[in-house]
């Protein structure tokens, strides 16, 4: 079973004047139609207003189609008596670190989501211990969140998030409003659960390089799903991502301006490590042989 | 230097007294607090006083903690002891323009005096010693009976707990927004009363616009993880009593019979006699 199947999603925001008439219809989401297997790693790009966040809220059931489908895990979000199955399937984690913590000490607030699911409360010790040595934040169970960076905050947001055993992770630019130590330790957490714990994970985000690690990637633009493919796929086609004014990494963006000049350089470098590979091999063409 | 105040006026450290069940605490303090309005002779206070000030030994509070709590009443005691002094009527013992002191006057004084103060350090013991979470948990297991009369106590116990958690993310944002505002310009410290109140919209526009705010994406955030009220939800850390807490409670209501019982004897009208 697919862990995210959305067929032809279509979500509409009705702008209203002062008298309730209706002004406009914006269209944010516009016939997505996607496919997640479970233990993917599915990263969504695209710039300020593409729609990505209102489509991730739908995965979450916080929004529900105007038109088409969406099915997390077999379960049809518009099924109002699954709600709070799918809300427990697929997690979601916000953008602002200090408006989803509840608790006022850390440990209390990983326990959150259980609580709400009436976990018995020997098991929520065994989730929040579980789940904040995942993230590698158990060392500050006892911690006030507000004493913590915006790293550490949203890592432990992510931990609330796992306690409640999902099958997928949402998270909602999780690094936007990080700085870059916070950026890469989120990161880092997140690609340790798809890679050692298997868990699937939905990444939205317009930071280039949290996706290069991703199984597929998709870009959205005006509601749209404009390009997808594997991250190698997506890096290949620099001038249409700068048409969607989205910035490619530098190294890839080096290696597309080498290659146009001229050089025998492969399309969709990634990585610095790949790019110096690359440009040895041309160095040396001998040892190649 | 928002940043600075502590909540609530919790203080930390390890005491059979932090270590009890919170609404032990809260039905000791509300039970300490009726006995000071029963008590016929100035005998019971003494009790009062003596136990207070036994609990705070136990506490490991220092008592400067409990002195600070009165500064804060000071100005109200003050006024007590004035109003109590002057204008009871009765047998005067001192008389000087149109004021006079009766013998009554100062008894009632001394009454409310000591009724105030051991009121207020009493309170404050059970705040210095709990922490507000535990306090609102204490709050919502004690008064889940009224749930029955359709007081919604789960709703009301987690706002107290969401307003303390974003007391310290809300006075950081005042200090934030105030900079700003000085950055540009804006006078907080001067002028009379009513311009520095004017200075102040500047200043709470931002600040309750960025609370709705907040309050929309934590609402979100809520029902994401699930949250739908109080129904058929467990608890991490639920209320339950231990053997201490029965000492506690016993230990009350050997208070309550030794104090109101004894001040009901006039122990200085019998050594009188």
């Amino acid at each position: 079973m697919k862990t995210v199947k959305a067929r032809n999603v279509v979500f509409e925001y009705i702008r209203r004047d002062e008298e309730g008439n209706v002004e406009g219809i914006n269209t944010a989401v516009d016939h997505v139609s996607l496919d997640v297997n479970p233990g993917e790693f599915i990263a969504i790009l695209g710039h300020n207003g593409s729609g990505k966040s209102t489509f991730a809220k739908h995965i979450n059931a916080i929004l529900y189609p105007t038109e088409g489908n969406l099915w997390v895990d077999g379960m049809d979000t518009l099924d109002e008596e699954k709600l709070w199955e799918i809300r427990q399937t697929a997690g979601m984690v916000f953008q602002n670190p200090d408006n989803q913590i509840i608790g006022q000490v850390v440990e209390e607030d990983v326990g959150f989501g259980p609580e709400n699911m009436g976990v018995p409360t020997k098991e929520i010790w065994e989730r929040v211990e579980e789940s904040l040595k995942a993230v590698g934040m158990y060392e500050y169970r006892k911690h006030s969140p507000n004493k913590l960076s915006g790293g550490q905050k949203q890592r432990v947001s992510i931990a609330g998030v796992l306690a409640m055993h999902p099958k997928c992770i949402i998270l909602d630019e999780p690094t936007a409003m990080l700085d870059p130590n916070g950026r890469a330790d989120v990161i880092r957490a997140v690609r340790a659960l798809n890679e050692v714990e298997g868990m699937t994970v939905i990444l939205i985000t317009h930071y280039m390089e949290e996706i290069i690690h991703a199984d597929k990637v998709f870009v959205m633009d005006k509601g749209k799903i404009a390009m997808e493919g594997t991250p190698k796929e997506v890096f290949s086609r620099v001038e249409e991502l700068k048409a969607l004014r989205l910035d490619v990494p530098q190294v890839t963006l080096l290696a597309y301006e080498l290659q146009k000049r001229g050089l025998p350089i492969p399309k969709g470098i990634l990585t610095t490590e790949e790019f110096t590979r690359e440009i040895q091999k041309l160095r040396n063409p001998v040892r190649r042989a | 230097m928002l940043r600075d105040i502590t909540l609530g006026q919790y203080y930390q450290t390890a005491s059979p007294i932090h270590d009890l069940d919170p609404r032990v605490k809260l039905t000791g303090t509300l039970l300490y607090i009726i006995s000071l309005f029963c008590f016929k002779y100035y005998v019971g206070y003494l009790i009062a006083a003596l136990f207070l000030g036994l609990m705070i030994l136990v506490s490991h509070v220092p008592f400067r903690f409990m002195i600070k709590g009165m500064k804060a009443i000071l100005f109200l005691l003050v006024i007590t002891v004035m109003f109590n002094l002057f204008l009871t009527p009765g047998t005067p013992l001192v008389t000087f323009w149109k004021l006079k002191i009766t013998i009554e006057g100062i008894q009632m004084a001394c009454t409310m005096l000591s009724r105030l103060v051991l009121l207020i350090v009493g309170s404050s013991l059970m705040t210095l010693t709990t922490t507000p979470n535990h306090l609102t948990d204490g709050m919502e297991k004690m008064m889940n009976p009224l749930k029955v009369i359709k007081v919604p106590v789960h709703e009301v116990a987690m706002m107290m707990s969401i307003a303390l958690r974003f007391i310290p993310i809300l006075l950081e944002e005042t200090d934030k927004i105030m900079k700003a505002q000085i950055a540009r310009g804006a006078d907080f410290e001067n002028g009379n009363l009513i311009a520095r109140a004017k200075s102040l919209v500047p200043l709470l526009v931002p600040l309750f616009i960025s609370a709705f705010r907040r309050a929309n994406d934590l609402a979100m955030a809520m029902e994401a993880r699930c949250y739908r009220g109080g129904e058929g939800r467990t608890k991490m850390k639920p209320l339950m009593y231990k053997k201490a807490d029965f000492v506690g409670y016993g230990i009350l209501i050997f208070y309550m019979v030794c104090s109101i019982g004894l001040s009901r004897i006039d122990f200085i009208g019998l050594l009188a006699r």
